[in-house]
């Protein structure tokens, strides 16, 4: 029998709004248009050429969360190693991910544990020590700080402190919807990635379409020997919708991607605010009459700084968008790294766009967090520096 | 209503095969499933084991820079518990340690020499010179079975065993969660391979550990998803300088042990006989019905100080811990009822005294005089690969040594500067 939820993290997701909303005279902070954005991949024509597929290839259309859900399907039929566990995974998952899992696969692979992060990874650890590919997932990102000893202290020093015996905890992957939805104030909406880029040993992922998500979690369950903490913007689970090739494909890690090419001004972000960088790009594009470079790094740790680094020292100019806190945030350490690479190159000091140093109030979130006003707000300031 | 005071429950009784005088309870001679080699080779090793814990004792004047810097948690009074456990485990079975259980890596066949090349974090450590001397780590012997599946093709049906004897961490309880998850592994490997020989996980942590969450966790996810681990805490009274009675108020570890659901029993740690029994039986009991915990806890004494950093007798009578030495200890029972067999006596003794003494000194002064591993070592194994980030950071660090080569003495370290060098 499937298990219900427990009420403190069923949310009705995307039902209200809290925050302002868009009036008839606004331009700029509009609602992202899935259907439109040139992120997605609205007709198959145009997979082919960015993942380096068969022209015989075929594909679906689908949201995050089957893409994810497919992924881990092809992950458990690929391989009996492979393992899925967590809260409330056995029915489905509270976003859907693992729905029908364990129905086909069984429930010695597919299933809950008791209600307990730091239990879940170290348990994970365990698992992947005796040559498993366990991927355990923490229902949400703001939950994964119980945890947090295990991934450390545990996970990340695993195959450092093992030394010549050859043990690791490569096989496994830490699953964990993040980002902000609206209204999920203080313990549904955090974005922790900066906290694990600070840990050497552990590679952290973020995608930020169904596509790029099937072939990134692919690539870090069979591809991947190091622990990789993936991270899954929960606000595109349904929103974000295109084809999907059917068939096994991986997305290399540690590889940014620049999505659209651009003169001017490079703007590096991942994940969900990719759109809002889309949208204040198109817009800037139009009003300014600039060329404006796209990145998405893809996996944040360890990170492509080449790839940032050729875009800056061609165009002297960038921006870091990311959600989660300006504070000693992942902007931060592409900033600096753009200043110490591409020093001579620079014609305007780097902009980090990112949330507030705060936390994420409920009926403040708009506020909070970065939006396409202040993304281009920041792109004519730096063109005009 | 009727609420449940704990206090009118009776305590968990301790099980004990031999008294200590070295003779049998309740059982005879013919009833022990072991040999007298066994009980001699189990012997010889606690023997060791108390050694290395003089020889850590020995270095506690802390003048000397390098002395003080061998840090170390010693195990003196807890050999019975390590040893007669590992002895009941075989080859497959995979351990989780603390970092007080020398004798269970002893009994396993780690070697003087391996022992002393972590403990000097030089060239020879399994670790590559990373850890802190005790956080011993071991490619134990174990099996790797390979059966292809021909109804399954598409299935990986090849299992690389890393490892059986995980390297110790310092941080306290983090191993018991993964020893759940290990065990959920073996028993999963067992399920999709039945050629595997069957295999179960011990996990080793003190009285003072079970206070942390992860203790919690990973009992509880153990009973919940049937692993076959067994559990044994050695209950030794203290937590560096806490008392039990400030680490809990319940009737010890072993009454929680029933709460999670998991068939628990409580051993006297000083009797190796019954530490060994009630191992036996518990990996048997682990092994069963598809799998199932088994808390055991292992009653003990400290005799030593926590650590060569700690001096007990700061919160301790030296009188207590006198008295536990000469009347209690695992070492003089199992002594006293080999001499009662007629398998030892003081010329055996002194001769076992001597060889160990002598070979523990000859891989100190060899591991002593052995050099430090690459210094390459640094900065490999954080990620299978070394990164493009620290790629170049070794690049700057080799320049700094370049030019500063007054300032860096790298002598000691295998290859030098050259050791920076990747292979």
């Amino acid at each position: 029998m499937a298990s219900v939820p427990r009420p403190r993290r069923l949310i009705g997701l995307y039902s209200r709004r809290y925050s302002t909303t868009p009036t008839s005279s606004t331009r700029l902070n509009l609602p992202i248009d899935y259907k439109s954005t040139p992120l997605l991949h609205h007709t198959p024509s145009s997979l082919m050429n960015t993942l380096n597929l068969p022209p015989s290839s075929t594909s679906k259309s689908m949201n995050l969360y089957t893409a994810i859900n497919g992924a881990l399907r092809t992950a458990l039929s690929k391989s009996n190693k492979v393992m899925l566990f967590g809260e409330d995974v056995a029915f489905g998952g509270v976003f859907r991910c693992s729905m029908d899992l364990q129905t086909e696969f069984g429930s010695e692979r597919v299933f809950n544990t008791p209600l307990t992060e730091q239990g879940i990874i170290g348990f994970a650890i365990g698992a992947a020590a005796e040559g498993m590919k366990p991927v355990a997932e923490i229902q949400f990102a703001d939950y994964v700080f119980p945890a947090f000893d295990q991934i450390v202290n545990e996970a990340a020093k695993f195959r450092y402190r093992e030394g010549a015996t050859g043990g690791s905890a490569g096989g496994l992957v830490i699953r964990m919807p993040c980002g902000a939805v609206g209204h999920g104030a203080l313990y549904h909406s955090q974005s922790p990635e900066a906290l694990f880029a600070h840990i050497p040993g552990l590679q952290v992922v973020m995608p930020r379409s169904p596509s790029q998500a099937r072939g990134l979690l692919l690539s870090a369950i069979f591809e991947s020997k190091n622990p990789v903490v993936f991270m899954e913007p929960k606000v595109l689970y349904r929103a974000a919708v295109e084809h999907v090739p059917s068939e096994y494909y991986t997305i290399p890690l540690n590889k940014a991607e620049v999505i659209k090419p651009g003169n001017d001004l490079t703007i590096i972000s991942y994940g969900q605010p990719l759109y809002l960088c889309s949208a204040a790009i198109a817009a800037a594009e139009k009003a300014l009459g600039a060329s404006v470079e796209l990145i998405d790094l893809r996996t944040i740790y360890p990170w492509d700084r080449q790839t940032v680094l050729d875009s800056v020292k061609r165009t002297g100019r960038a921006i870091v968008v990311h959600e989660s806190m300006v504070n000693f945030g992942v902007g931060a350490e592409v900033a600096a790294t753009i200043q110490t690479g591409a020093f001579l190159s620079l014609e305007a000091p780097v902009k980090r766009v990112a949330g507030w140093s705060t936390h994420t109030g409920l009926t403040y979130e708009k506020l909070i967090l970065p939006d396409v006003a202040r993304i281009y707000d920041a792109i004519k300031q730096t063109l005009e520096y | 209503m009727a609420f449940i005071n704990p206090m009118d429950t009776p305590g968990i009784p301790t099980y004990r095969v031999m008294d200590s005088d070295g003779v049998l309870v309740g059982q005879s001679r013919s009833e022990l499933g072991f040999t007298n080699e066994d009980a001699l080779s189990w012997y010889r090793n606690m023997l060791t084991g108390w050694f290395f814990s003089l020889y850590y004792d020995g270095l506690r004047p802390d003048a000397d820079g390098l002395l003080t810097s061998r840090y170390g948690q010693v195990s003196a009074g807890e050999e019975g518990i390590s040893v007669g456990s590992a002895a009941a485990l075989t080859p497959d079975d995979v351990v989780f340690a603390q970092y007080r259980e020398t004798g269970v890596f002893q009994q396993r066949g780690f070697t003087l020499k391996q022992f002393m090349s972590q403990l000097f974090a030089n060239a020879n450590d399994n670790g590559r010179g990373r850890n802190m001397p005790v956080h011993y780590g071991c490619a134990y012997p174990k099996t790797v079975r390979i059966t292809p599946s021909p109804t399954s093709p598409m299935l990986e049906l090849e299992w690389t065993l890393t490892e059986a004897q995980h390297t110790i961490s310092s941080t306290l309880a983090t191993q018991i969660p993964q020893a759940s998850g290990a065990a959920y592994a073996l028993k999963l490997q067992a399920l999709q391979n039945p050629d595997k020989p069957p295999a179960i996980v011990a996990c080793y942590f003190g009285e003072g550990a079970a206070s942390e969450g992860d203790f919690h966790a990973g009992l509880n996810i153990a009973a919940t998803r049937s692993c076959p681990v067994v559990f044994i805490c050695r209950n030794n009274g203290y937590a560096i300088s806490t008392p039990t009675l400030e680490q809990y108020r319940g009737d010890g570890i072993a009454s929680r042990g029933v709460g999670y659901g998991i068939d628990t029993i409580r051993v006297d740690g000083n009797d190796i006989f019954a530490v060994y029994e009630t191992m036996k039986a518990a990996r048997g009991l682990a092994l069963s019905g598809g799998g199932r915990p088994v808390l055991i806890e292992a009653m003990s004494y400290r005799v030593s100080h926590h650590s060569t950093s700690d001096d007990s007798f700061a919160y301790r009578a030296r009188v207590e811990v006198e008295d536990w030495k000469r009347r209690d200890n695992p070492i003089i029972r199992l002594r006293k009822w080999l001499e009662n067999e007629g398998l030892w006596n003081e010329d055996l003794e002194r001769q076992a005294r001597e060889g160990i003494r002598r070979d523990v000194l000859r891989e100190f002064g060899e591991a002593e005089r052995a050099k430090k591993p690459a210094i390459r070592f640094a900065f490999e194994d954080v990620y299978e690969e070394v990164t493009e980030e620290v790629r170049e950071q070794m690049g700057e660090l080799k320049r700094i040594l370049e030019e500063y080569p007054e300032e860096y003495d790298l002598r000691g370290f295998e290859g030098g500067i050259k050791g920076l060098d990747e292979k």
